[in-house]
Parts: C-alpha cells; structure tokens; sequence
C-alpha cells in the first residue's frame, strides 16, 4: 500500500500536471505533489522501521534496508528542490528564457522523473529495474534541453546517446541475468528475475555468465552513475539544463545508478565467489577520483565544477563499496545520503549564483558574500563540506573510507588523499574568489532585466541551509535507526 | 525442454539469424537514410518470423505475443514514424562518414568474430534450440554501436540504437526464450518513448542549426 502510494503520487502527479500545465499555481501543484510523495515515502519509512523489511504486490515491490533510506532521500531532495524550483524558475521565467508551455513539460517531466527513480529504487524485478533506470532518462533528456540553446541541444543529445547505449548494455547484461537465472529457477515467467529469488540461489548461478553480465552492468548502469571513462554526458547534462534539474540529476539520479550496479553486484559476487566485480568497482571508483580531481582544475563553468565534483564523489562511493566489508559498506552508504543533499545544496546555490550574475563562467561571479550574503554563505558552506570539512557529514563517510583503504589496501590510500587534496585546492580556490573576491565593476550583463532576480535568491535558498543542516547533523549523529539500516544493509552487500 | 523439434526449425533459425547479421553488415554500407529505415524494418520483420519460430518450437504461448508487438512496433509503427521524421525535415542523405565504408566493413568483420569468441561459452550452456544465435545477436548489437560511431546524422545514429535494441531483442529469445512480458512491454513503451522524443528533439536541433548534422554538436569540449 504504501509502495503504491510512493509511486502513484508523482505519476498521478506528472498527469495532472501536464493538464494543469500553464495555470499560475502549477510551481506550487509541483511542491504539493511532492509534498504528498515525501509523505508517503515517509510513512513507507516508518512502516519499514517498525516492521523491518517487507515484499509487496505479487513480490514485485520490496523494502529492505539498502533501498528504504534511498526511497526517504529520493522523496526528500525531490521536495526541497521542487521549493527551489517555484522561485528559481519563476525568475527563469522573468529573464524570458522558459516559456509557460515549457514550464507544463518541465513540471509534467519532474515529476514522472521522481516516479521512475522511486519506481527503480523499490522494484523486486531486474527487469523493471532497467525499464526504470531508461524512463528515467528519457522524461530528464527534454529537462536538459529545456532552454532550447545549442549547447543545451548538444548536452541533451549527448545525454540520451551515450546513456541510451549505456543502459542497452545494462539490458544485455539483463539477459544475461535471466539466462543464468533460467538455468537454476526454470522458466517461470516473472519471478527468475525477482532479486529476492536471486539472492537465495545465488551461489548456484552459473558463474561465467553472471562474470560476463557484471561486466554489462557494470558499463551499463555506471554510465547512469557516471562513473570515469563513461562520464562524458555528466558535466554537460549538468552544466546545461537546469540547476533544479542539475540538482536532482546529481543528487538523485547518480545515486540510482550506482544502487543498481551494487544489487547486481551482490548477486555477482555471490555466484561466482571471487573478489573480480570488488576490485572492478575500486579500479572503476579510482578512476573516476582521480580524473575529476585534474579535470577540476581545467573548469570555468561553475556547475560544470560542481559537475565533477560529482564524478569524483560517485568514485568515491564505487571504490568503498569495492572494499567492502562493514565498514566501507557503511561508509559508503552514508556518503551517498551526504553527498546527495550537499551537492543538491550546492546546486541550488550555484545556480542562483550564475541566475543573479547573468553568467555561469565563475570569474565573472565575483564577491557574492557582499552582494548577497544567503547565497554566498551558503555556498560557501556546501563546498567546505563536500570538500569534506569537519563537522560536515562528508568528513564522516570520508575519514571511515580512507581509514579502512588504509587498512586494507594501504596502496591505494595515497592516491586518495592525492585526489582529494587536489580537488580541495581546485575547488576551494575558484569558491573562496566568488565568495570573497573583490566585486568587479558592475557587470556588463547588468542590464534591466537581470537587477531582479536578487530578491527571489533568499527564499529560494532555505533548501540549501536546510540540507547543510542536515548534513552537519549526520556529521555529528546519525540516528540509530538510520544508522541501523547502514549496518543491515552493509551485511547485506557484504 | 521439448526436444521433438524437427532438423529444419534449428536450421530456418541459424538462416534467419545469418539474415539478420547480413541486414546490419548491408546497414553498415548504406548511405541513405530511406534505405537505413527499409534495412530497419526487414530486421524488424526477421525476428518477427524468428520469434514466430522460436514459440512454435518451443511451445511458449508468450512469445506468439511479443512476436505480434515485434511486428507491430519495429516493422510498422517506428519505421513510419522515421519516415515521416526524414520526409518532414528532409534529412534523406547521411553523406558524411567518419570512416569510409570499406574500413568500417573490416572492422564490422573483427566485430563479429569478437563477438563469436565471447559468446562461445555462453552458448554451449544454453539448452534453447537456439542457443548458436548468441553470438549473431552480439554481432548485431556491436555492429550497430559501430555504425552510431560512424555516423554523423542524428537519424543515422537513432537508426544505430534502434538496431542495437533489435540485437538485444534477439539475445533475450535466442538465450532465453524471451523475456517476462511485463519486461518486454516496458522494454517495448521505452522504445516508442524514445523514438517520441527524438522526434521532438531533431526539430528543435534543426531549428537551432538548420541541419541535423551533428558536427554542430561539438562545442562542448573540454576547456
């Protein structure tokens, strides 16, 4: 019931807003919706912390501690940023770059995003688990090119080829699933992909072909995630659509991905009992940190930085889950609640930051703490802590990641640090002059239409301070509840 | 598994699969888009009838119905949809190769025995009737990644991810005897979806370039 509920609201949502479309109060229908969603997904949280982990409609749907937190976090950023959205794009709307009729699409196509990201996370079936992941790229491929700019047509093209090809690999490595799992299960329709069925036979599974389908999954799904070298639609689908969408693309979406890959990986490591996907996912996780990190430097697009920065922090969470273990495992699972709600954050604020300057090349966004000092602090504070500052919650998942890669795989823990230290410098530097830098002259896109918007900035930024709050919470207490969902599910991916 | 299955049904398979192999070789050299579509909807048309086949030998009722969504779909439905696509916006010629078309021919070639080689042990498990196809629907399916490579039309390249899924479709009955219905319908709603939105999406790319060449669409390079 409560599984039916988180997914029919924002699909009953995407309906009704694609009828509503152009009306005056569609922004707020949006935060309703979503609203209705976070409350749903709430009870479905409650449900799970007092009955434990549950299967639903004809074991289709479950809840289990991996996914349930995903669920909360999903319907939570999906709600804030929808806050984020009615003024930001209200603003857009002001500057001439949206249309009303846009806005119906955009609105209609939030909201059947979130449907198919919950639908991904609480799916028992492989199978729909792909149907998901590829409706949601296709209602984000329109979001990205909402601004109708060449360079959004080019990032939204580039999305939808490079993911669709992705995510046909992820297919074959379906196939491949259901083909082993034929093998042990027997041809009974729909349930030889149920991922509970699965996971109980998975030491039977013929290894040689669940090693193959990892590979598929892995390239496939880690596309989605945007996992280095398959990373090229990221900072552009970032860079250009946008920054509510940005948000939730790099907040929500990446996070998806990666839960994919690691459910798959679950069963793999199962069937075929050695640690190949592991050190696949640390190689994978490796890469993509220290990528980002020197492609960080390169950056003077401020979302396309962030953008990176993301690419660098899904590696950081792939290689923890290749470590495995209690420790990683959690590790791991806290930075993907962290750095979603930061990097959501971050932004929020980043794109009222290039809305108010008319620009998103960051020397020309200059001395922000002066001229608006909600927006400046609050990037300011996102980006201390995804650089993963004490008392932030990323310090947390970082410090229990670095310390168990020492323990274990002492090798790679100066490469970390070393991607680490180099991110921090490229990132805090270009923050600290847009912050603090001294204001240049009036900028030459201050003409009459971009004086506005500084108004809407404020409201538009309690989002971003509440997830900071948040975050420095987890930083210094995690509730047990949560805490005891991390420590199931960590034993679960072993 | 029923094993009565006459010589001739596991050979009329292995031909059609070799059709199917011929028909991305054959997309691979055509520069017309119209021809790409017709090449399209014969693929489309050939697993219909290997669908078709594989049910009857195998006694799957549910096969007969993703063989009618097959025919429906990928011989009917997006190929009039592409068409209509290249007629309204007069993109009939992908006269731009990267790579010209003997060399992408020998490369289609090392493809295809790659293919044969990783799909080897796969298909000494599988106890389908059709279980040497694995490797013609790996062949399909890189082949086609090829030709998205090679291509600089956005319709060619779509006409590439169509053709990929049409491999992908392969795989799963040739492996698997399909798969779940629900699956393939969703898998299915995703195609029609993406054909959809690629639809609207070529005219706002032609309307912001005036061409459906993709070598607009490389200002976004690394800085």
């Amino acid at each position: 019931m409560e599984i039916f509920l988180v997914l029919s609201i924002p699909l009953a949502g995407a309906l009704l807003l694609a009828f509503f479309g152009a009306r005056r109060f569609v922004a707020q229908l949006n935060i309703c919706v979503s609203f209705a969603t976070l409350v749903a997904a709430a009870w479905l949280v409650v449900r799970v912390a007092h009955h434990g982990p549950f299967l639903a409609g004809h074991e289709q749907f479950f809840v289990d501690s991996f996914n349930v937190f995903l669920v909360a976090l999903t319907a939570f950023v999906g709600f804030t940023t929808a806050i984020f959205s009615r003024s930001y794009m209200h603003v857009e709307q002001l500057h001439g770059r949206v249309g009303p009729r846009r806005m119906r699409l955009y609105h209609s196509m939030y909201q059947l995003f979130m449907a198919a990201m919950l639908l991904a996370l609480l799916t028992n079936n492989m199978g729909l688990l792909w149907v998901a992941m590829e409706a949601a790229t296709l209602s984000t491929v329109l979001l990205v090119s909402l601004y109708r700019t060449r360079a959004s047509l080019e990032a939204a093209w580039k999305y939808f080829i490079l993911c669709g090809v992705g995510i046909a690999q992820a297919l074959f490595g379906t196939i491949l699933l259901y083909f082993a799992a034929e093998q042990t299960l027997g041809h009974e329709g729909m349930s030889a992909l149920l991922w509970t069925h699965l996971n109980a036979v998975k030491s039977q599974l013929e290894p040689r072909v669940m090693g193959l389908a990892f590979v598929f999954f892995l390239v496939g799904y880690g596309t989605k995630a945007g996992l280095a070298p398959l990373h090229n639609w990221l900072p552009d689908a970032h860079g250009e659509s946008p920054s509510p969408v940005s948000a939730v693309l790099s907040g929500l979406l990446l996070n998806v991905g990666l839960y994919a890959v690691i459910r798959c990986k679950v069963l793999v490591v199962g069937s075929i009992g050695s640690s190949l996907p592991s050190h696949m996912l640390m190689g994978f996780g490796m890469f993509s940190i220290l990528l980002a990190a020197f492609f960080l430097w390169r950056q003077r697009d401020i979302k396309r930085l962030f953008a990176y920065s993301s690419i660098e922090h899904m590696g950081l969470i792939a290689f923890a889950f290749g470590i495995g273990g209690p420790i990683a495992n959690f590790a791991a699972m806290l930075h993907m609640v962290v750095h979603s709600l930061t990097k959501s954050s971050i932004f929020f604020s980043a794109g009222c930051a290039s809305q108010n300057a008319g620009t998103q090349q960051m020397e020309e966004i200059r001395g922000l703490a002066d001229t608006s000092p909600a927006l400046g602090w609050s990037l300011m504070l996102g980006s201390l802590a995804i650089l993963g500052m004490p008392p932030f919650g990323v310090f947390t998942s970082e410090f229990l990641m670095i310390t168990t890669a020492i323990r274990l795989h002492p090798w790679t823990a100066p490469l970390l640090l070393v991607g680490l230290g180099v991110a921090f410098a490229a990132i805090f530097s270009r923050v600290q002059s847009m912050v603090f830098g001294e204001s240049a002259a009036p900028s030459p896109s201050n003409d009459d239409v971009s004086h506005k918007p500084v108004a809407a900035a404020t409201p538009a930024m309690i989002p971003a301070f509440l997830h900071l709050a948040m975050v420095v919470m987890l930083g210094l207490y995690i509730p047990p509840v949560l805490a005891e969902w991390f420590r199931a599910a960590a034993r679960l991916i072993g | 598994m029923m094993m009565h299955q006459s010589h001739w049904i596991v050979e009329l398979l292995n031909l059609l699969a070799s059709i199917l192999l011929l028909i991305s070789f054959a997309m691979l050299s055509r520069r017309r888009t119209q021809r790409l579509i017709t090449l399209y909807a014969w693929q489309g048309l050939v697993l219909f009838a290997s669908t078709c086949l594989v049910a009857y030998s195998s006694g799957q009722k549910e096969l007969y119905y993703s063989a009618a969504l097959t025919l429906l779909l990928k011989v009917i439905v997006l190929p009039w949809v592409l068409y209509r696509l290249i007629r309204d916006l007069g993109a009939q010629w992908d006269n731009e190769l990267l790579v010209n078309i003997p060399t992408t021919m020998l490369v289609g070639l090392a493809l295809v025995i790659f293919a044969f080689g990783l799909a080897q042990p796969i298909s000494m498990m599988a106890n389908t009737i059709t279980r040497n196809t694995l490797g013609i629907a790996l062949a399909v399916i890189l082949l086609s990644f090829l030709m998205m490579i090679t291509r600089r039309k956005a319709v060619t390249q779509v006409i590439g991810f169509l053709a990929m899924e049409n491999g992908l479709f392969f795989a799963a009955t040739s492996a698997t005897y399909g798969m779940p219905m629900v699956i393939e319908l969703g898998i299915a709603l995703d195609l029609l979806v993406a054909v959809f939105i690629l639809g609207i999406f070529f005219f706002q790319i032609r309307e912001q370039f005036d061409s459906l060449d993709l070598h607009h669409l490389e200002s976004l390079k690394e800085d």
